[in-house]
C-alpha cells in the first residue's frame, strides 16, 4: 500500500507494510541511514525525526500515520551541516561516537523552535528522551545554550 | 607494551620504493593489551609492521593503522601526533582504519591502549619521514639539509620561493634509506603546536549531518536483513521450532536455524529470520514458535549466585598476597572496620546494537564490522566460511559505542554462519533486547574488606577478600584460570602504607558470560579500595583528604604487584598530584549549601592518575551529584579537550552503574529487557564536571576509562559525608538511604 507523504522538501511515496515503522522505511527502503535505530520503544530518542515539525520517534510511528505529512530528517536540517544547531554541536565538539546525535540534534532543533532561549529546565525536560551512553550530556546543554544565542545574535 | 625494543630495530624498518606510489614508511604499533588480545585464543607473532605513513605524489598524507573509532578519538589524536613531526595541518592527515591483511595491522583497540601504545612509534616514524623529505630537498637544491626545514606541509629553504610539497618530494624520498628509529630526531616538545592544543574531532561534521556510517548503516547492493530468536537461557539449546507463522509474514524470505558455538566466540545459536527489511525480519520473529533444551544454568539466578558468594566468603580464600599478619593485627586492634561491598553484572548498552554485514562468496568474503578486534571477525568468518585468512575482507566501520563490548566475536561468528547459508549480503541485526540479554557483562563480584587504623592515623592493617565470576575464568581452558591475577587490579597494590596487607579469592560459578566493561576490574576494584580507605579515614576520625595523604606518604614507586616485569609502577608523586589538584580546584572543604557535601577518591588505572571530588546532595531518597571535579594525569596529553570529553563520558558511564544499572539473573536468563527496566543516566542527571588535566612531559598513558573508577566512591563517600550512610551495594536502592 503507497504512503505519500513530503520528505525533506520532497514528495516521497513507498510502497510497503502500512505498520512498518517510519524508522525502517527511512532506512531499509529509502536508505537514509542517518536516522538510528536503539530502542524499537520510544525509550531512547536515537530514532528522532520531525513530523510538522514536532520531534518524533520514527521508531513507533507507523508509516500510515505520516501520510500527507511532513517529515524531516537529520539529514533535511541543512545540506551543508550549515544549521546552527550543527554548528553549535561542532564548536562544543558534542559528538564522542556520534550514534546517538541524530536524535539529539533533532530534539534540540524542535526545542528551540518552541523556546528560543530555553533555560536549563527547558533543556532538561525536552531532551530527557535522549540516552547518550558515550556521556555527552554537558556539551550538548552547552551547544543548544550557544545555538540559542547564535539564533538571537 | 614491550614493544619499544621492536621498534627500535632497524630491521623492522623499511620502504616501499615501487616508482611513483610515493613514500611508504612502516612501523609498528603494539596490540591491544594482552588480556585482550588472549581473547583472539591464538597467539601470533607480532608483526613487525603494522601500521603505515603514505604520502602520495598529489600530496595526501595517510595514516593506516589497525586501530578502530567508538567515539574515543583516535581518528583525531592520532593524526595530530604524526602532524606534529612532519609539520603539517593534522587535518589533512587522512587516517585509514586498516583493512584487515592477515599479514599486518594485527592490532584491535582497547585497554585504553591506543595513544600510549602509538605516540613514540609514531613520531619515530613521522620524524623518519620528515628527515627523508628534507634530505631528498636538499639534494634537489644542492644545499645543505642543515639549512631547510619542515613547514606547513613541506619542506623550505631560506626564501619561500625554495618550497617543495611533500607530496612533490615524496617519489624521490621513497628512493632514500630510512633513518634509524632509535636516533631519528624528534620534535623538542617545546616547539609543540599540535600536540597538547585543544582540538576538535576530526569527524565531527559528519556526526552531526547524518552522513557518519556506523556498521548498522552498510548497505550493500542485494543486501538482505535478519534477527536471531536465541535461547533466552545461557547455555540452553535450541530444541525445535515451527516457522509457518513466520514464513507467512510479508517480506520474510527464509527461516532456519544456526549451532551454538561454544570455544572461542560463545554464541547461542538460534532461529534466524531471513527477510528484505529489517521490520519484516523483526515481526516474522515475532510469530515464531520455539521450544528450547534449557541446559545446565537454567536454574541460575541473583540469588543463587548471591547464596554462593557467601558460602565462598565463609570460607578462607587463595592467599593472593600476603604482607605481614593482617588477621593478627586486626584482631588485635581497637579501632577496625569489616564491611562487605557487593556488584551486580554490568550491561554494556552500546547505543547501536550489535550487528555485522557479512557476504561470503565461493571465491571470498567481504563484511562490515563495528568491531574493536577486525582480526578476530576475519578468523572467525574466515572458519565459519572455510575460506583461507587472505580471501576474507573486513572493512571497519565506525562503532556506536565499543566500551570493550565490541572486543567480542560472538556478533560477527553469527553473521558469519547466516551469510554461509545465504550466499548473499546480509546483515544481522540486533534488537535492544538482543543486545541486553546476550551481553558479555561485567563481572558480579563480591568483597569483604577487613582493615584498623592505630590512635595515629597510620593504617594498621588491609584485608580485601573477593570473590567474583570471574572473566579470567571464563576464557582460560578449564584449569588454567588464574583469575586472582587480574580480579583485584589496583587493589592489590593500594597506595596506602601498611605493614599487614592480605588478599584472598576464590573464583565463582556462573553460566553467564563476561567480558571487559569499560574500565574492566578496577570499575569495582577503584570502589572497593577509595571506600574502604575512605571508611577507615571515618574510623580514624581524620579529614578523608588528609588521611589518604598521610598513608600514602612519601615520595616512591609501587610496583604493580600482579605484573612486576611489564607493568608500570604506580608513582606516588603524581597521585599525591591530582589529589592536590582536584582538592584545590574543588576546593575541598569549602563551605557548601545546607545538605550539600564532598566525597573524594583517586585511583591508578591504565597508567593513568585521577582524583575527583564530588559535590552531592540527599533529598527524598534519592541522590543528587550536582558537581564533580576531576584532576587526571594521563602524561602528556595530545588533545586536552579529547581528554576532557573522555573523563566527562566516564563519569556518566560510572554513573549509569552506580545509580541505575544491574543485570539480574533468574531463571538462567538476564531479567532487564531494555531501557525501561536498564535505566540510563539522562541529561538532568548530569552534574556540573570540571575536567583538569596535570601539564605533563611524561609519556601519554590511557584515558577512555581512567575517568571511571573513582566516580562511583567519591559520589558514596559524599553521600557518607552528608547522611552518616554508607553505600555497599548496587544499584543504590532507596532504602540504603532512608
Amino acid at each position: 500500500m503507497a504512503t505519500t507523504f513530503t520528505l525533506n522538501g520532497k514528495s516521497t511515496t513507498v510502497n510497503v507494510d502500512p505498520q512498518m515503522p517510519l524508522l525502517w522505511v527511512l532506512r531499509d527502503t529509502l536508505d537514509l541511514t542517518g536516522t538510528k535505530f536503539g530502542c524499537g520503544m520510544a525509550l531512547c530518542g536515537a530514532c528522532t525525526v520531525h513530523i510538522n515539525g514536532e520531534a518524533a520517534r520514527s521508531c513507533i510511528t507507523p508509516v500510515s500515520s505520516v501520510q500527507g505529512k511532513k517529515v524531516t530528517t537529520i539529514e533535511g536540517l541543512s545540506a551543508d551541516g550549515s544549521h546552527p544547531v550543527q554548528k553549535a554541536w561542532i564548536a562544543e565538539d558534542v559528538p564522542q561516537c556520534g550514534y546517538c546525535q541524530s536524535g539529539q540534534i533533532m530534539s534540540a532543533v524542535a526545542l528551540l523552535a518552541k523556546k528560543p532561549k530555553p533555560t536549563d529546565a527547558d533543556i532538561d525536560d525536552a531532551m530527557s528522551g535522549n540516552i547518550c551512553r558515550c556521556g555527552t550530556y554537558q556539551r550538548i546543554r552547552k551547544a543548544i545554550h550557544r545555538a540559542a544565542g547564535s539564533a538571537g545574535a | 607494551m614491550s614493544s619499544t625494543s621492536l621498534l627500535d630495530r632497524r630491521s623492522f624498518l623499511k620502504t616501499t620504493a615501487a616508482a611513483g606510489t610515493g613514500l611508504w614508511i612502516g612501523f609498528h604499533l603494539p596490540a591491544a593489551n594482552a588480556q585482550e588480545t588472549a581473547a583472539t585464543q591464538e597467539k601470533k607473532p607480532p608483526n613487525p609492521l603494522n601500521a603505515w605513513i603514505h604520502v602520495s605524489p598529489d600530496n595526501h598524507v595517510t595514516l593506516i593503522v589497525g586501530k578502530s573509532e567508538m567515539g574515543q578519538g583516535i581518528m583525531t589524536a592520532l593524526p595530530m601526533i604524526l602532524a606534529e613531526e612532519l609539520s603539517l595541518d593534522w587535518k589533512t592527515v587522512r587516517i585509514q582504519q586498516a583493512p584487515t591483511d592477515p599479514a599486518i595491522y594485527d592490532l584491535g583497540t582497547g585497554g585504553s591502549g591506543s595513544v600510549a601504545g602509538s605516540y613514540l612509534p609514531l613520531r619515530r616514524a613521522g620524524a623518519a619521514a620528515r628527515e627523508m623529505f628534507i634530505t631528498a630537498a636538499a639534494q634537489h637544491w644542492n644545499v645543505n639539509p642543515d639549512t631547510c626545514v619542515a613547514k606547513d606541509g613541506g619542506i623550505l629553504h631560506g626564501a619561500r620561493k625554495n618550497f617543495l610539497t611533500y607530496g612533490e618530494l615524496a617519489d624521490a624520498a621513497s628512493k632514500l634509506p630510512v633513518p634509524d628509529f632509535k636516533t631519528v630526531p624528534l620534535k623538542n616538545s617545546a616547539d609543540f603546536t599540535i600536540v597538547g592544543h585543544d582540538t576538535r574531532r576530526y569527524e565531527g561534521i559528519e556526526k552531526v549531518n547524518g552522513t557518519a556510517k556506523f556498521g548498522i548503516d552498510s548497505r550493500v547492493p542485494g543486501m538482505q536483513y535478519a534477527v536471531i530468536e536465541r535461547c533466552p537461557i545461557f547455555g540452553g539449546k535450541l530444541k525445535s521450532f515451527d516457522a509457518a507463522k513466520a514464513k507467512a509474514v510479508p517480506g520474510v524470505i527464509d527461516v532456519f536455524s544456526i549451532d551454538p558455538v561454544g570455544s572461542s566466540a560463545f554464541t547461542a545459536g538460534g532461529v534466524v529470520v531471513r527477510a528484505d527489511s529489517s521490520w519484516a525480519a523483526i515481526q516474522g520473529r515475532k510469530a515464531l514458535q520455539v521450544s528450547w533444551d534449557e541446559g545446565p544454568h537454567a536454574s541460575e539466578s541473583s540469588d543463587s549466585l548471591r547464596q554462593q558468594f557467601l558460602a565462598n566468603a565463609a570460607q578462607p580464600g587463595k592467599v593472593v598476597r600476603n604482607d605481614g599478619d593482617a588477621d593478627a593485627a586486626i584482631s588485635s586492634a581497637t579501632r577496625k572496620v569489616d564491611v562487605v561491598y557487593e556488584f551486580p553484572f554490568a550491561a554494556h548498552a552500546t547505543m547501536e546494537p550489535m550487528n555485522c554485514a557479512v557476504h561470503i562468496r565461493p571465491d571470498g568474503a567481504e563484511a562490515w564490522v563495528p568491531t574493536q578486534a577486525p582480526q578476530w571477525a576475519q578468523d572467525v568468518i574466515a572458519g565459519v566460511s572455510g575460506l583461507p585468512r587472505e580471501s576474507v575482507v573486513v572493512h571497519t566501520t565506525l562503532m556506536g559505542g565499543g566500551f570493550g563490548r565490541r572486543y567480542m566475536g560472538d556478533f560477527v561468528m553469527e553473521a558469519a554462519q547466516v551469510a554461509k547459508v545465504t550466499h548473499k549480503p546480509v546483515m544481522i541485526l540486533w534488537t535492544r533486547e538482543d543486545d541486553m540479554q546476550h551481553d558479555f557483562y561485567r563481572p558480579s563480584s563480591y568483597h569483604r574488606l577487613s582493615g584498623a587504623v592505630d590512635a595515629n592515623g597510620n593504617l594498621a592493617a588491609w584485608k580485601h577478600f573477593q570473590t567474583s565470576t570471574s572473566i579470567d575464568a571464563m576464557w582460560s581452558p578449564k584449569g588454567k584460570e588464574t583469575p586472582e591475577n587480574s580480579e583485584f587490579a589496583t587493589a592489590i597494590f593500594i597506595p596506602y602504607q601498611t605493614p599487614n596487607y592480605r588478599i584472598e579469592y576464590t573464583v565463582a560459578q556462573s553460566g553467564v558470560p563476561r567480558a571487559w566493561w569499560r574500565s574492566v576490574e578496577h570499575s569495582t576494584s577503584g570502589f572497593v579500595v577509595e571506600s574502604f580507605v575512605d571508611e577507615l579515614a571515618a574510623a580514624a576520625g581524620r579529614d578523608p583528604l588528609a588521611f589518604r595523604l598521610r598513608l600514602i606518604g612519601e615520595d616512591r614507586t609501587i610496583p604493580d604487584f600482579s605484573n612486576p616485569k611489564e607493568g608500570k609502577p604506580l608513582v606516588t608523586a603524581r597521585l599525591k598530584g591530582v589529589l592536590n589538584l582536584a582538592a584545590q580546584k574543588a576546593p575541598w572543604g569549602k563551605p557548601l549549601p545546607k545538605g550539600h557535601a564532598q566525597g573524594i577518591a583517586t585511583y591508578y588505572s591504565f597508567e593513568s592518575y585521577t582524583a575527583c571530588v564530588a559535590e552531592v546532595s540527599v533529598e527524598n531518597r534519592a541522590i543528587k551529584v550536582h558537581r564533580l571535579v576531576y584532576a587526571v594525569d594521563c602524561g602528556r596529553p595530545i588533545n586536552p579537550n579529547g581528554v576532557a570529553a573522555q573523563v566527562e563520558g566516564a563519569a556518566i558511564y560510572g554513573l549509569s552503574a552506580a545509580l541505575y544499572d544491574a543485570i539480574t539473573i533468574r531463571g538462567g536468563r538476564v531479567e532487564q529487557a531494555n531501557f525501561n527496566n536498564y535505566a540510563m543516566p539522562r541529561i538532568a542527571d548530569t552534574p556540573k564536571t570540571e575536567v583538569y588535566v596535570v601539564p605533563s612531559n611524561e609519556e601519554p598513558t590511557g584515558i577512555g576509562e581512567p575517568g571511571l573508577p573513582v566516580v562511583v566512591p567519591a559520589i558514596c563517600n559524599a553521600v557518607f559525608a552528608a547522611t552518616g550512610k554508607r553505600l555497599r551495594r548496587f544499584p543504590i536502592r532507596s532504602e540504603d538511604l532512608a
